[in-house]
């Protein structure tokens, strides 16, 4: 239950409020371009699909890893770049950019990747945009070598900079990355924990209306468990925020089918309704070969809504331990500090959250995951996670590069082997 | 596969620097190759997501590998891959050490060798994309020859690319 204080404006904060009252889900793309004239006529025909939409500002990668120059030196040169570079621009270009385009029935929101996001924040502030997404520990683990503690000190300070748009009457929203982690092979608990441990700290550091995410994964049946418990879960702990659900379409290696990919993105749609979500950021049919065109995206997009309108709101499947679980991570992470920043820092160094595979220096790394004959993601080994109690490990076979390419390849194999339906 | 052919001429194992761009932050295609290159007797250090270039530099001239391996795929690759080579091909200490790279290296998902061009151009020793990617990793790799640190095992190996 949003609290009665919250500041009226807020394109993104407010679109979302609304979205969630009506039970309607916004589809959003993961779309970005180098090119000004390219990203806002992309964001106009994702505002013009047929769908409930929000757009997406995705920033290129030189952007997200702090390389200023790099991404100045392609605009200068016209040479291509994955995304938009928000820095590179004057506050001027973007405004322009989004002007006509982007308003209280269209928002959009800055997608990132950073650890260290105060530049970021800084550009999409004076670009006149509230909402972005990301994490201390969602944006530092598995796409940095920043250490966790600096990522937290960063966070911390940038979110505190998007709270102060409030004194504009501006409610700013933040959305945590942490239901990806990796987009593969880490089971439903741990991205269950983490998100609500990012938004449980975007929270302490003064922000007020917040997204928790679920990346889709390998069975649908343990995915809703998991979204089903993560309602539960922020009800529970975040009882005087605004908050929604985010499903992202699966993050991990994606069909290369045309039918394969929609097939895909149409489930995690379904997914998304059936657990009550609020929004769902597509994959497109190109996304295992280049950067998708808009016109992939708004097929995308597309494909998505009409799953969600031939869908329903689901019961509960039965309980298998992933609630329990998440529970058990959390509370022993918050346990550790009162400050959840400080939390975070020391749960990483005592391997009380561990992502398996990560190959982040302050992971501890004593994790490993399978995904199981029925096709579920299950532990092989906990580590120090404190969650000893409640799960027994699976048996595994050595992890080998054709048994770990074999798993990466599970969802793809499934969707792309699947016959076309007439 | 007998692995000894794999391993250099002291018996011991061939040493592989596997690393990325600095702007790339997937681990995934690093894991991959990391256990698929270890399974070929090598002994591989993985220097993870977003290696800036002179981390790269540093880490190849400490551990002298015998073979440099980059895999990338967020489409940048045409663009730091050129700061990378020009990097490595300026360090003395690393004259004659193979230089490969591979993935999806830029934002159109080109597939022929002719479009990667500059990087050949630039010092890299092949380019891998497409789904022949692995099987021509491999091929490559199983050809490479004994490496000391005299240049002959570039030349070998640019002779096996082409």
């Amino acid at each position: 239950m949003p609290p009665a204080e919250l500041a009226a404006a807020g394109t993104f904060h407010a679109a979302m409020d609304a979205a969630r009252r009506s039970g309607t889900l916004v589809v959003q793309p993961r779309m970005g371009f180098g090119d000004t004239a390219r990203m806002r006529a992309g964001l106009i025909a994702t505002r013009d699909a047929n769908a409930a939409t929000v757009g997406t500002l995705t920033l290129d990668s030189f952007t997200r890893v702090g390389d200023f120059d790099a991404a100045a030196r392609a605009v200068r040169e016209g040479r291509p770049l994955n995304g938009y570079p928000i820095v590179s621009f004057a506050p001027d270009v973007t405004r322009t950019m989004l002007d006509g385009v982007c308003g209280p029935d269209f928002p959009v929101q800055v997608r990132h990747g950073s650890p260290l996001p105060g530049r970021i924040f800084d550009a999409l502030i004076d670009a006149g945009i509230d909402a972005t997404e990301g994490g201390p520990i969602s944006y530092c683990l598995p796409y940095s070598r920043t250490p966790v503690q600096r990522s937290v000190a960063a966070w911390k300070e940038a979110c505190r900079k998007l709270a102060a748009l409030r004194e504009r009457g501006v409610e700013p929203h933040l959305e945590s990355f942490g239901g990806c982690m990796l987009g593969q092979l880490c089971p439903p608990s741990l991205l269950i924990a983490i998100t609500v441990l990012e938004g449980l700290f975007f929270l302490q550091n003064g922000v007020r209306s917040i997204s928790l995410s679920y990346a889709q994964q390998t069975s649908a049946q343990q995915d809703e468990e998991a979204v089903t418990a993560l309602h539960r879960i922020a009800a529970r702990l975040m009882p005087d925020a605004a908050w929604h659900v985010v499903i992202y379409a699966y993050m991990g290696l994606y069909p290369a089918t045309e039918p394969g990919a929609l097939r895909l993105v149409a489930d995690a749609a379904r997914l998304a309704v059936r657990t009550g979500s609020t929004r769902l950021i597509v994959k497109t049919a190109a996304e295992a070969e280049r950067i998708p065109s808009i016109a992939e995206n708004v097929t995308a997009m597309e494909v998505a809504a009409a799953a969600a309108a031939m869908t329903s709101r689901g019961t509960a499947p039965a309980p298998t331990g992933v609630e329990a679980e998440a529970l058990a991570l959390i509370h022993a992470v918050l346990d550790l500090n009162g400050d959840v920043g400080k939390a975070l820092v020391q749960a990483f160094a005592q391997g009380y959250l561990d992502i398996p595979y990560c190959m982040h220096p302050d992971n501890a790394g004593r994790t490993r995951s399978v995904i199981s004959d029925d096709g579920r993601l299950e532990w092989t080994r906990t580590g120090s996670l404190p969650i000893g109690h409640l799960t027994q490990p699976h048996r595994s076979a050595q992890l080998t590069s054709t048994r770990l390419l074999h798993a990466l390849s599970y969802v793809k194999h499934r969707y792309d082997d699947l016959p076309t339906p007439a | 596969m007998d692995l000894r052919q794999q391993s250099s001429r002291n018996g011991s194992p061939r040493k592989v620097v596997l690393s990325t761009i600095p702007s790339d932050a997937h681990t995934w295609n690093l894991l991959f190759l990391q256990l698929l290159l270890e399974e070929h007797g090598c002994a591989v250090t993985n220097l993870g997501a977003c290696v800036p270039v002179e981390t790269l530099v540093a880490e190849s001239v400490r551990c002298r590998p015998d073979l440099i391996v980059l895999s990338t795929v967020n489409g940048h690759g045409v663009h730091e891959g050129l700061d990378v080579a020009r990097a490595v091909r300026g360090r003395r200490e690393l004259d004659g050490v193979p230089l490969v790279i591979g993935g999806k290296i830029d934002t159109a998902g080109s597939r022929t060798a002719a479009d990667f061009r500059p990087l050949l151009d630039a010092g890299f020793d092949a380019v891998h994309v497409g789904v022949t990617a692995v099987p021509d990793f491999l091929a490559l790799l199983e050809r490479l020859p004994s490496v000391g640190h005299d240049g002959t095992g570039r030349r070998a190996y640019v002779d096996a690319a082409r």
